[in-house]
């Protein structure tokens, strides 16, 4: 008999919390509201813990049944809630950075209006977030994707007063909705063809198929819509210009949900559908690529930008790119790795940033600040850690997990890896660029922040000044985290067993014979041509030690250029800008995307919805169609109305009309 | 004996004066007794046909028709003191309010 682990207890707890402090949480304290908060998210957290110390001794897939949903003939969607390997290390990763940013909160968010409103929502993401990887089945699955797009909408449009935030967060949901178009149809067709969105049946249905070979098929339908979907939640070309506009929400917010859960949802979601994916090469084909341009595309985007967050935002849409990359690869514990990783520094790096913010009283342009070393030690050295972290500079814990998808990527296909190579210098230098812009030189900004210029921010309180405990206490522990959250996962050749990739291997191992995990399936995905003519052993030894050295370099050049650019000669980033001329311009302005959606389908959409929708069948005939009824009934009723005169010999003449004519056809009746 | 179609001749003759006066006359107690007129127009009626048909339920359906135009006089005429009160006219054409 399978224990009752009680597994519902996880989401849930968050949600008690969002709702007793979402309707109540007006009349509390601050205190109230914030322990409230903590006490349920370090609920789930324990909760989650102890499931993970009993996780061993399970046999796994594990599946707990709340409550029968939707029964439909043959279909069946129940509340049920499905543990395995790969739902562990999200639930751990979900419930434990989770726990840590709302402490952070707490400090952050202080002295902010509508406390009890913040901690709800953090709350009521933390609930779908956990429904969306504890889900058995793609529908419930799709409850938790929907609430936390709806949580992130309410938490980037938080400060809905100012009207960027408001249109970021409309931004957010309304791009979302076109992937969860594609993830819907996606579904249907699973119902279609393998009648079950259970994660269990599925892949028994989908096990036995082979791989689809030259072109299009079902399997590959499914997986290029269930692409879009992840493509929509997770930020990757082209549905990927929300999540920089999604900065305008509060700091924590961009750690949690932008940068360490909800973004990964769609490399979860195609992690979880690897059967599918393994089986439809076209679409791993598509996933890598996309991946691959994400990366590269966002990368030279953040080494412009100036914002703080937003360089962060596109660090996070390139990093999202290199979890697709690797999941277009099949090297899916790879991806899962990388994920867990970045939700660390990526989560540091955020929290580090609103610290810095903090600390600057609610200046966000880089170019406003330098010299902070030394005011704010914790800050800076935890964001080292970070910086060291995702720049992929051994043994920090993004070298691991970032070196692993470009081995396996280069398995796949060279291609993928020069650009992820690349991408990898581009990302060191932008974040050393970050480091040396805040932390080195002289301040820039203002001497003494005037408290205006803060105002939606309200972090204006004097000189730069250390943030409070509660907010440093979480960043030391991501600091611990982003240093050693990489050793679980070091790979054979630098003489380690890669204990992270066995302990997702029963997720990810393939059912069918023929289809073998690990690089082999990976070579199938690859595009013929370029890998079948040198089949890279799986313990290629020196080859990947080689290829480590190479990205470590890689990553040690983006630090030189940074340094020479930003920190030895600060005049010479705007001559090379100078020199580049359009290119540049190009690219500060983000490629010109968002401008090029607006005039491709905002405002022709827009336009016509005028024209035809709201001109022409909204007045013309909605509107006209009830007007001119009522105006008729108007009218008519006019007319009539002048019969009720008061007058009684009027009456009498109706009355005696009416008799007459009754006379004439009982008449006409009877001699007919 | 006289035919039946002479009395419903005479039967419908009365029962148009009432409909005519009650509908050209403009005084309240002219028009009362049209309604009479017709109500009697329709008895004669009534006991012709019951003397055709040797029936006596057409002349006990005059006797009804008897006391309710009784009790509707009554009544009537107690409405028509109460509009002369208040409004000291008996024309039908100045009492066309329900309420003053």
């Amino acid at each position: 008999m399978t224990p009752d682990l009680h597994l519902w207890l996880i989401p849930v707890l968050p949600l008690v919390g969002a709702v007793i402090n979402g309707l109540f949480g007006k009349k509390f304290s601050q205190q109230t509201i914030a322990g409230l908060a903590l006490l349920f998210s370090g609920a789930a957290f324990a909760v989650v813990l102890s499931v993970a110390f009993r996780f061993s001794a399970l046999a796994t897939p594990h599946t707990e049944t709340l409550a029968t949903w939707i029964r439909a003939g043959s279909f069946q969607a129940d509340f049920a809630f499905y543990l395995d390997h790969l739902s562990l290390v999200m639930l751990l990763v979900v419930t434990g950075v989770g726990f840590l940013i709302h402490i952070y909160s707490v400090g952050y968010m202080g002295e902010e209006g509508g406390f009890y409103r913040f901690f709800a929502y953090l709350n009521l993401f933390m609930f779908f977030m956990l429904t969306l990887v504890l889900a058995s089945n793609y529908l419930l699955m799709f409850i938790g994707w929907e609430g936390v797009g709806l949580a992130s909408y309410l938490l980037i449009g938080f400060w809905f007063t100012k009207d960027t935030a408001a249109a970021a967060g409309k931004k957010a949901f309304i791009v979302n909705r076109i992937g969860d178009f594609g993830f819907l149809i996606a579904l249907f067709l699973l119902i279609k063809h393998f009648g079950s969105l259970n994660f269990e049946q599925v892949a028994q249905r989908v096990s036995p198929l082979n791989p689809e070979t030259g072109g299009a098929g079902l399997l590959t339908a499914i997986g290029l819509l269930l692409m879009v979907g992840a493509a929509g939640k997770s930020a990757q070309i082209p549905l990927y210009v929300w999540l920089p506009d999604a900065m305008e929400g509060p700091t924590p917010v961009s750690a949690l949900i932008h940068a360490a859960t909800m973004v990964t949802a769609g490399v979860y979601m195609v992690s979880r559908s690897h059967l599918i994916f393994e089986r439809a090469p076209t679409a791993l084909t598509v996933v890598a690529i996309v991946g691959t341009l994400t990366a590269l595309f966002a990368a030279t985007i953040g080494v412009t930008q100036t914002d703080i967050k937003k360089v962060l935002a596109y660090s996070t849409v390139s990093q999202l790119g290199y979890m697709f990359i690797a999941c277009g690869v099949g090297a899916f514990s790879a991806a899962i790795f990388h994920l867990m990783t970045h939700a660390f520094f990526k989560g540091l790096l955020f929290l580090a940033a609103g610290s810095v913010i903090h600390a600057v009283s609610g200046e966000q342009d880089m170019r406003q600040m330098g010299g902070l070393r030394t005011k704010i030690p914790w800050t800076f050295w935890t964001m080292t850690v970070g910086t060291f972290a995702i720049a992929g500079i051994p043994p920090f814990a993004g070298f691991f997990s970032k070196d692993e998808i470009l081995w396996r990527a280069y398995q796949a296909s060279w291609v993928y890896w020069a650009i992820g190579l690349f991408t990898a210098l581009l990302t060191s230098f932008y974040m050393f660029r970050l480091w040396f812009l805040t932390f080195f030189g002289v301040y820039r900004g203002a001497a003494e922040a005037s408290d205006e210029d803060a105002a939606p921010h309200g972090h204006g309180h004097g000189g730069i000044h250390e943030s409070p405990m509660v907010m440093v206490i979480p960043l030391v522990v991501l600091a611990v985290l982003s240093v050693t959250g990489g050793w679980i996962g070091v790979p054979a050749s630098l003489g380690g067993s890669n204990r992270f990739g066995k302990f997702l291997g029963p997720t990810f191992e393939s059912t069918t014979p023929g289809l073998k995990a690990g690089p082999g399936a990976a070579s199938q995905v690859a595009p013929p041509g370029k890998e079948s003519e040198q089949p890279e052993p799986q313990t290629g030894g020196a080859s990947e030690v080689a290829l480590t050295g190479i990205s470590v370099s890689a990553a040690l050049i983006g630090f030189g250029l940074a340094w020479l650019l930003y920190y030895r000669n600060p005049r010479l980033p705007q001559q090379i800008a100078s020199r580049l001329g359009g290119f540049y311009r190009a690219v500060v302005n983000k490629y010109y995307v968002d401008e090029l959606y607006a005039a491709l389908f905002v405002k022709p959409l827009i336009a016509g919805s005028a024209l035809i929708l709201w001109h022409g069948i909204d007045q013309d005939v909605i509107d006209a169609t009830l007007d001119n009824s009522a105006h008729g009934a108007n009218e008519v009723s006019d007319s009539i109305r002048h019969m009720q005169s008061g007058n009684l010999r009027s009456y009498a003449g109706w009355v005696a009309a009416g008799a007459a004519l009754v006379i004439v056809y009982m008449v006409w009746v009877g001699t007919r | 004996m006289v035919p039946i179609s002479y009395y419903l001749i005479l039967s419908g003759i009365l029962f148009a004066c009432g409909v005519t006066g009650f509908l050209i006359k403009r005084n309240i107690i002219s028009i009362f007794m049209s309604i009479e007129l017709m109500l009697n127009g329709v008895n004669l009626s009534f006991v012709a046909f019951a003397a055709q048909w040797h029936a006596l339920s057409g002349q006990v359906f005059v006797f009804f028709v008897m006391v309710v135009a009784a009790a509707e006089a009554a009544v009537g005429l107690a409405i028509i003191i109460s509009v002369y009160r208040t409004r000291e006219t008996l024309n039908v054409d100045q009492v066309d309010l329900l309420k003053l």
